[in-house]
Protein backbone atom coordinates (compact mmCIF):
# COMPACT_ATOMS: atom_id res chain seq x y z
CA UNK A 1 0.00 0.00 0.00
CA UNK A 2 2.85 2.69 0.82
CA UNK A 3 4.94 1.44 -1.72
CA UNK A 4 2.03 1.94 -4.40
CA UNK A 5 1.36 5.41 -2.42
CA UNK A 6 4.69 6.39 -3.03
CA UNK A 7 4.97 5.15 -6.52
CA UNK A 8 2.00 7.39 -7.54
CA UNK A 9 3.46 10.18 -6.08
CA UNK A 10 7.05 9.66 -7.81
CA UNK A 11 4.60 9.51 -11.15
CA UNK A 12 2.62 12.71 -10.22
CA UNK A 13 5.85 13.99 -9.87
CA UNK A 14 6.59 13.79 -13.76
CA UNK A 15 5.73 16.20 -16.24
CA UNK A 16 5.45 13.88 -19.08
CA UNK A 17 3.53 11.23 -17.01
CA UNK A 18 1.42 13.69 -16.59
CA UNK A 19 0.82 14.89 -19.71
CA UNK A 20 0.17 11.75 -20.92
CA UNK A 21 -2.19 10.36 -18.21
CA UNK A 22 -4.17 14.12 -18.45
CA UNK A 23 -4.48 13.69 -21.99
CA UNK A 24 -7.07 10.50 -21.23
CA UNK A 25 -8.51 11.94 -18.44
CA UNK A 26 -9.58 15.27 -19.88
CA UNK A 27 -12.65 13.89 -21.82
CA UNK A 28 -13.59 12.14 -18.90
CA UNK A 29 -14.01 15.51 -16.72
CA UNK A 30 -14.88 17.89 -19.68
CA UNK A 31 -17.72 16.17 -20.90
CA UNK A 32 -19.79 15.53 -17.70
CA UNK A 33 -19.28 18.76 -16.50
CA UNK A 34 -20.77 20.06 -19.38
CA UNK A 35 -23.23 17.27 -18.68
CA UNK A 36 -24.07 18.38 -14.94
CA UNK A 37 -23.51 22.07 -15.58
CA UNK A 38 -26.53 22.10 -18.36
CA UNK A 39 -28.91 19.32 -16.51
CA UNK A 40 -28.36 21.44 -13.49
CA UNK A 41 -29.13 25.10 -14.81
CA UNK A 42 -32.32 24.43 -16.52
CA UNK A 43 -33.63 22.68 -13.80
CA UNK A 44 -32.71 25.00 -11.27
CA UNK A 45 -33.64 27.94 -13.32
CA UNK A 46 -37.01 26.26 -14.67
CA UNK A 47 -38.21 23.18 -12.86
CA UNK A 48 -37.14 24.03 -8.85
CA UNK A 49 -40.03 25.17 -7.08
CA UNK A 50 -40.08 29.37 -6.48
CA UNK A 51 -39.02 30.01 -2.56
CA UNK A 52 -41.82 31.12 -0.60
CA UNK A 53 -40.15 33.82 1.17
CA UNK A 54 -37.39 34.81 -1.95
CA UNK A 55 -39.39 34.09 -5.34
CA UNK A 56 -37.67 33.37 -8.22
CA UNK A 57 -34.84 35.59 -6.82
CA UNK A 58 -33.60 32.37 -5.10
CA UNK A 59 -32.82 30.42 -8.00
CA UNK A 60 -29.27 32.90 -7.99
CA UNK A 61 -27.97 29.99 -5.44
CA UNK A 62 -27.30 27.44 -8.34
CA UNK A 63 -24.50 29.18 -9.24
CA UNK A 64 -23.61 31.41 -5.89
CA UNK A 65 -23.17 28.18 -3.40
CA UNK A 66 -21.16 25.92 -6.07
CA UNK A 67 -18.83 29.15 -7.02
CA UNK A 68 -18.77 30.38 -3.27
CA UNK A 69 -17.42 26.13 -2.05
CA UNK A 70 -15.60 25.95 -4.69
CA UNK A 71 -13.62 29.10 -4.39
CA UNK A 72 -12.47 27.60 -0.59
CA UNK A 73 -11.79 24.05 -1.81
CA UNK A 74 -9.63 25.59 -4.24
CA UNK A 75 -7.82 27.79 -2.18
CA UNK A 76 -6.98 25.08 0.32
CA UNK A 77 -5.93 22.39 -2.71
CA UNK A 78 -3.58 25.65 -3.71
CA UNK A 79 -2.15 26.23 -0.28
CA UNK A 80 -1.82 22.35 -0.14
CA UNK A 81 0.13 22.42 -3.82
CA UNK A 82 2.18 24.86 -2.27
CA UNK A 83 3.62 22.82 0.78
CA UNK A 84 3.91 20.18 -1.20
CA UNK A 85 6.71 22.20 -3.11
CA UNK A 86 7.89 24.11 -0.09
CA UNK A 87 8.61 20.62 1.69
CA UNK A 88 9.33 18.07 -1.24
CA UNK A 89 10.35 20.43 -4.26
CA UNK A 90 8.12 18.63 -6.63
CA UNK A 91 7.98 21.34 -9.84
CA UNK A 92 4.86 19.68 -10.56
CA UNK A 93 3.32 21.06 -7.15
CA UNK A 94 4.06 24.85 -7.90
CA UNK A 95 2.42 24.32 -11.88
CA UNK A 96 -0.77 23.24 -9.94
CA UNK A 97 -0.43 26.25 -7.94
CA UNK A 98 -0.25 28.37 -10.33
CA UNK A 99 -2.97 27.04 -12.47
CA UNK A 100 -5.26 27.21 -9.73
CA UNK A 101 -4.97 30.57 -8.29
CA UNK A 102 -6.33 32.03 -11.14
CA UNK A 103 -9.46 29.76 -11.58
CA UNK A 104 -9.71 30.09 -7.88
CA UNK A 105 -9.92 33.66 -8.21
CA UNK A 106 -12.42 33.57 -10.92
CA UNK A 107 -14.96 31.45 -8.96
CA UNK A 108 -14.27 33.53 -5.36
CA UNK A 109 -15.44 36.98 -7.95
CA UNK A 110 -18.24 35.08 -9.21
CA UNK A 111 -20.05 34.14 -5.53
CA UNK A 112 -19.03 37.54 -4.79
CA UNK A 113 -20.65 39.27 -7.61
CA UNK A 114 -23.59 36.92 -7.70
CA UNK A 115 -24.07 37.60 -4.00
CA UNK A 116 -24.46 40.92 -4.62
CA UNK A 117 -26.85 40.95 -6.84
CA UNK A 118 -29.19 38.51 -4.94
CA UNK A 119 -28.65 40.59 -2.02
CA UNK A 120 -30.23 43.69 -3.81
CA UNK A 121 -33.79 42.05 -4.23
CA UNK A 122 -33.65 40.09 -0.98
CA UNK A 123 -32.03 42.39 2.04
CA UNK A 124 -32.69 45.95 -0.11
CA UNK A 125 -29.09 46.24 -0.83
CA UNK A 126 -26.00 45.30 -2.59
CA UNK A 127 -23.30 44.84 0.08
CA UNK A 128 -23.26 45.08 3.44
CA UNK A 129 -19.75 45.17 5.45
CA UNK A 130 -20.36 42.06 7.38
CA UNK A 131 -18.11 39.42 8.38
CA UNK A 132 -19.27 36.63 5.87
CA UNK A 133 -18.75 39.29 2.83
CA UNK A 134 -15.41 40.92 3.98
CA UNK A 135 -13.73 37.89 4.63
CA UNK A 136 -15.03 36.13 0.59
CA UNK A 137 -13.58 39.33 -0.26
CA UNK A 138 -10.55 39.22 1.48
CA UNK A 139 -10.49 35.58 -0.14
CA UNK A 140 -10.57 37.21 -3.47
CA UNK A 141 -7.53 39.87 -2.58
CA UNK A 142 -5.79 36.58 -1.31
CA UNK A 143 -6.01 34.97 -4.43
CA UNK A 144 -4.77 38.32 -6.36
CA UNK A 145 -1.64 38.37 -3.70
CA UNK A 146 -0.76 34.55 -4.36
CA UNK A 147 -0.85 35.50 -8.34
CA UNK A 148 1.03 38.34 -7.76
CA UNK A 149 3.27 36.80 -5.81
CA UNK A 150 4.10 33.81 -8.40
CA UNK A 151 5.64 36.30 -10.51
CA UNK A 152 7.27 38.68 -8.51
CA UNK A 153 10.69 37.28 -7.90
CA UNK A 154 13.74 37.09 -10.08
CA UNK A 155 13.70 33.45 -10.47
CA UNK A 156 11.27 30.83 -10.88
CA UNK A 157 11.76 28.97 -7.55
CA UNK A 158 11.29 31.93 -5.17
CA UNK A 159 7.95 33.00 -6.48
CA UNK A 160 6.65 29.91 -6.58
CA UNK A 161 7.91 29.67 -2.81
CA UNK A 162 6.38 33.33 -1.70
CA UNK A 163 3.00 32.29 -3.28
CA UNK A 164 3.16 29.08 -1.53
CA UNK A 165 3.88 30.95 1.68
CA UNK A 166 1.35 33.67 1.56
CA UNK A 167 -1.56 31.02 0.24
CA UNK A 168 -0.57 28.84 3.51
CA UNK A 169 -0.62 32.24 5.91
CA UNK A 170 -4.44 32.98 4.34
CA UNK A 171 -5.31 29.18 5.06
CA UNK A 172 -6.35 30.86 8.11
CA UNK A 173 -9.48 32.70 6.68
CA UNK A 174 -11.27 29.59 5.52
CA UNK A 175 -12.66 28.83 8.65
CA UNK A 176 -13.38 32.34 9.29
CA UNK A 177 -15.48 32.38 6.01
CA UNK A 178 -17.11 29.23 7.07
CA UNK A 179 -18.08 30.26 10.59
CA UNK A 180 -18.58 34.04 9.79
CA UNK A 181 -22.67 33.34 9.96
CA UNK A 182 -22.46 31.73 13.30
CA UNK A 183 -20.16 33.83 15.26
CA UNK A 184 -21.36 37.38 14.11
CA UNK A 185 -24.47 38.73 13.39
CA UNK A 186 -25.09 38.99 9.69
CA UNK A 187 -27.66 39.83 7.02
CA UNK A 188 -26.42 36.30 5.46
CA UNK A 189 -28.45 33.46 6.11
CA UNK A 190 -27.01 30.57 7.56
CA UNK A 191 -25.29 27.45 5.18
CA UNK A 192 -28.07 25.56 3.19
CA UNK A 193 -25.91 22.34 3.09
CA UNK A 194 -24.44 20.89 6.04
CA UNK A 195 -22.68 17.69 6.06
CA UNK A 196 -23.52 16.53 9.37
CA UNK A 197 -27.04 17.04 9.62
CA UNK A 198 -30.05 17.02 7.54
CA UNK A 199 -30.23 20.38 5.02
CA UNK A 200 -32.71 22.96 5.46
CA UNK A 201 -33.73 22.73 1.58
CA UNK A 202 -36.43 20.69 0.07
CA UNK A 203 -35.47 17.93 -2.34
CA UNK A 204 -36.71 18.95 -5.21
CA UNK A 205 -34.64 22.52 -4.87
CA UNK A 206 -31.77 20.35 -3.63
CA UNK A 207 -30.66 18.20 -6.29
CA UNK A 208 -30.03 20.78 -8.61
CA UNK A 209 -28.00 22.64 -5.94
CA UNK A 210 -25.97 19.32 -5.63
CA UNK A 211 -26.35 18.64 -9.73
CA UNK A 212 -24.27 22.17 -9.88
CA UNK A 213 -21.71 21.71 -7.06
CA UNK A 214 -20.24 18.56 -9.13
CA UNK A 215 -20.57 20.53 -12.02
CA UNK A 216 -18.98 22.86 -10.73
CA UNK A 217 -16.03 20.44 -9.57
CA UNK A 218 -15.30 18.68 -12.56
CA UNK A 219 -14.81 22.31 -14.86
CA UNK A 220 -12.66 23.15 -12.00
CA UNK A 221 -10.73 19.77 -12.64
CA UNK A 222 -10.83 20.32 -16.26
CA UNK A 223 -9.69 23.87 -16.29
CA UNK A 224 -6.57 22.68 -13.86
CA UNK A 225 -5.34 20.01 -16.30
CA UNK A 226 -5.53 22.24 -19.36
CA UNK A 227 -3.51 25.05 -17.49
CA UNK A 228 -0.65 22.39 -16.05
CA UNK A 229 -0.58 20.77 -19.48
CA UNK A 230 0.16 24.28 -20.93
CA UNK A 231 3.10 24.70 -17.55
CA UNK A 232 4.45 21.71 -18.73
CA UNK A 233 4.49 21.88 -22.10
CA UNK A 234 6.32 25.26 -21.08
CA UNK A 235 8.92 24.58 -19.20
CA UNK A 236 10.04 21.07 -20.72
CA UNK A 237 10.29 22.79 -24.02
CA UNK A 238 14.30 21.66 -24.30
CA UNK A 239 13.15 17.99 -23.54
CA UNK A 240 12.92 15.66 -26.56
CA UNK A 241 9.77 14.54 -26.21
CA UNK A 242 8.06 18.50 -26.40
CA UNK A 243 10.10 18.46 -29.37
CA UNK A 244 8.91 15.72 -30.87
CA UNK A 245 5.74 16.52 -30.36
CA UNK A 246 6.11 20.44 -32.10
CA UNK A 247 7.75 18.41 -34.60
CA UNK A 248 4.16 16.49 -35.45
CA UNK A 249 2.54 19.81 -34.97
CA UNK A 250 5.25 21.45 -38.14
CA UNK A 251 4.39 19.06 -40.29
CA UNK A 252 0.85 19.39 -40.58
CA UNK B 1 -41.79 23.14 -15.76
CA UNK B 2 -42.92 25.67 -12.66
CA UNK B 3 -43.85 28.73 -15.02
CA UNK B 4 -46.72 28.55 -16.95
CA UNK B 5 -45.02 30.36 -20.16
CA UNK B 6 -42.05 31.46 -21.89
CA UNK B 7 -42.72 35.02 -20.97
CA UNK B 8 -43.43 34.08 -17.49
CA UNK B 9 -39.96 32.28 -17.37
CA UNK B 10 -37.94 35.36 -18.59
CA UNK B 11 -40.14 37.38 -16.02
CA UNK B 12 -38.86 35.22 -12.86
CA UNK B 13 -41.34 36.85 -11.14
CA UNK B 14 -39.94 40.54 -10.67
CA UNK B 15 -36.65 39.56 -10.11
CA UNK B 16 -35.51 38.91 -14.23
CA UNK B 17 -33.22 41.44 -14.22
CA UNK B 18 -31.17 39.57 -11.27
CA UNK B 19 -31.39 36.14 -11.99
CA UNK B 20 -30.58 36.66 -15.31
CA UNK B 21 -28.00 39.06 -14.73
CA UNK B 22 -26.26 36.51 -12.19
CA UNK B 23 -26.49 33.78 -14.86
CA UNK B 24 -25.01 35.80 -17.76
CA UNK B 25 -21.90 37.05 -15.84
CA UNK B 26 -21.13 33.55 -14.62
CA UNK B 27 -21.09 32.49 -18.36
CA UNK B 28 -18.84 35.06 -19.45
CA UNK B 29 -16.66 34.20 -16.29
CA UNK B 30 -16.69 30.31 -17.41
CA UNK B 31 -16.04 30.83 -21.17
CA UNK B 32 -12.90 33.52 -20.56
CA UNK B 33 -11.55 30.50 -18.06
CA UNK B 34 -12.10 27.58 -20.91
CA UNK B 35 -10.47 29.97 -23.93
CA UNK B 36 -7.63 31.15 -21.43
CA UNK B 37 -5.52 28.11 -21.79
CA UNK B 38 -7.07 26.89 -25.30
CA UNK B 39 -5.24 30.39 -26.65
CA UNK B 40 -2.42 29.67 -24.71
CA UNK B 41 -1.75 26.41 -26.00
CA UNK B 42 -2.16 27.80 -29.52
CA UNK B 43 0.44 30.18 -28.96
CA UNK B 44 3.22 28.13 -27.11
CA UNK B 45 3.03 25.27 -29.40
CA UNK B 46 2.98 28.25 -32.38
CA UNK B 47 6.09 29.99 -30.68
CA UNK B 48 7.89 26.58 -30.30
CA UNK B 49 7.12 25.60 -34.11
CA UNK B 50 8.68 28.82 -35.26
CA UNK B 51 11.73 28.32 -33.06
CA UNK B 52 12.27 24.92 -34.49
CA UNK B 53 12.00 26.22 -38.14
CA UNK B 54 14.81 28.82 -37.32
CA UNK B 55 16.97 26.00 -35.61
CA UNK B 56 16.74 23.88 -39.05
CA UNK B 57 17.40 26.66 -41.44
CA UNK B 58 20.18 27.53 -39.33
CA UNK B 59 21.96 24.31 -38.82
CA UNK B 60 21.21 23.53 -43.32
CA UNK B 61 23.14 26.98 -43.79
CA UNK B 62 26.09 26.71 -41.42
Amino acid sequence: MWEALKRLYHRMGSPKWFYEISARWLPWFAIPAALFMIVGTVWGLAFAPADYQQGNSFRIIYIHVPAAILAQSAYAMMAIAGAIYLIWRMKMAAWVAAAIAPIGASFCFIALITGAIWGKPTWGTWWVWDARLTSMLLLLFLYFGVMALQKAMDTEDTSAKAGAILSLVGLVNIPIIKYSVEWWNTLHQPATLKLTEESTMAMDMLIPLLIMIVGFYLLFATLIFMRTRNSVLWHERKKNWVKKLVQVQAEK
Amino acid sequence: MFFDSFAEFLAMGKHGFYVWLCYGITALVIIANILAPIRQRKKLIEQQVRLQRREKKNASEA
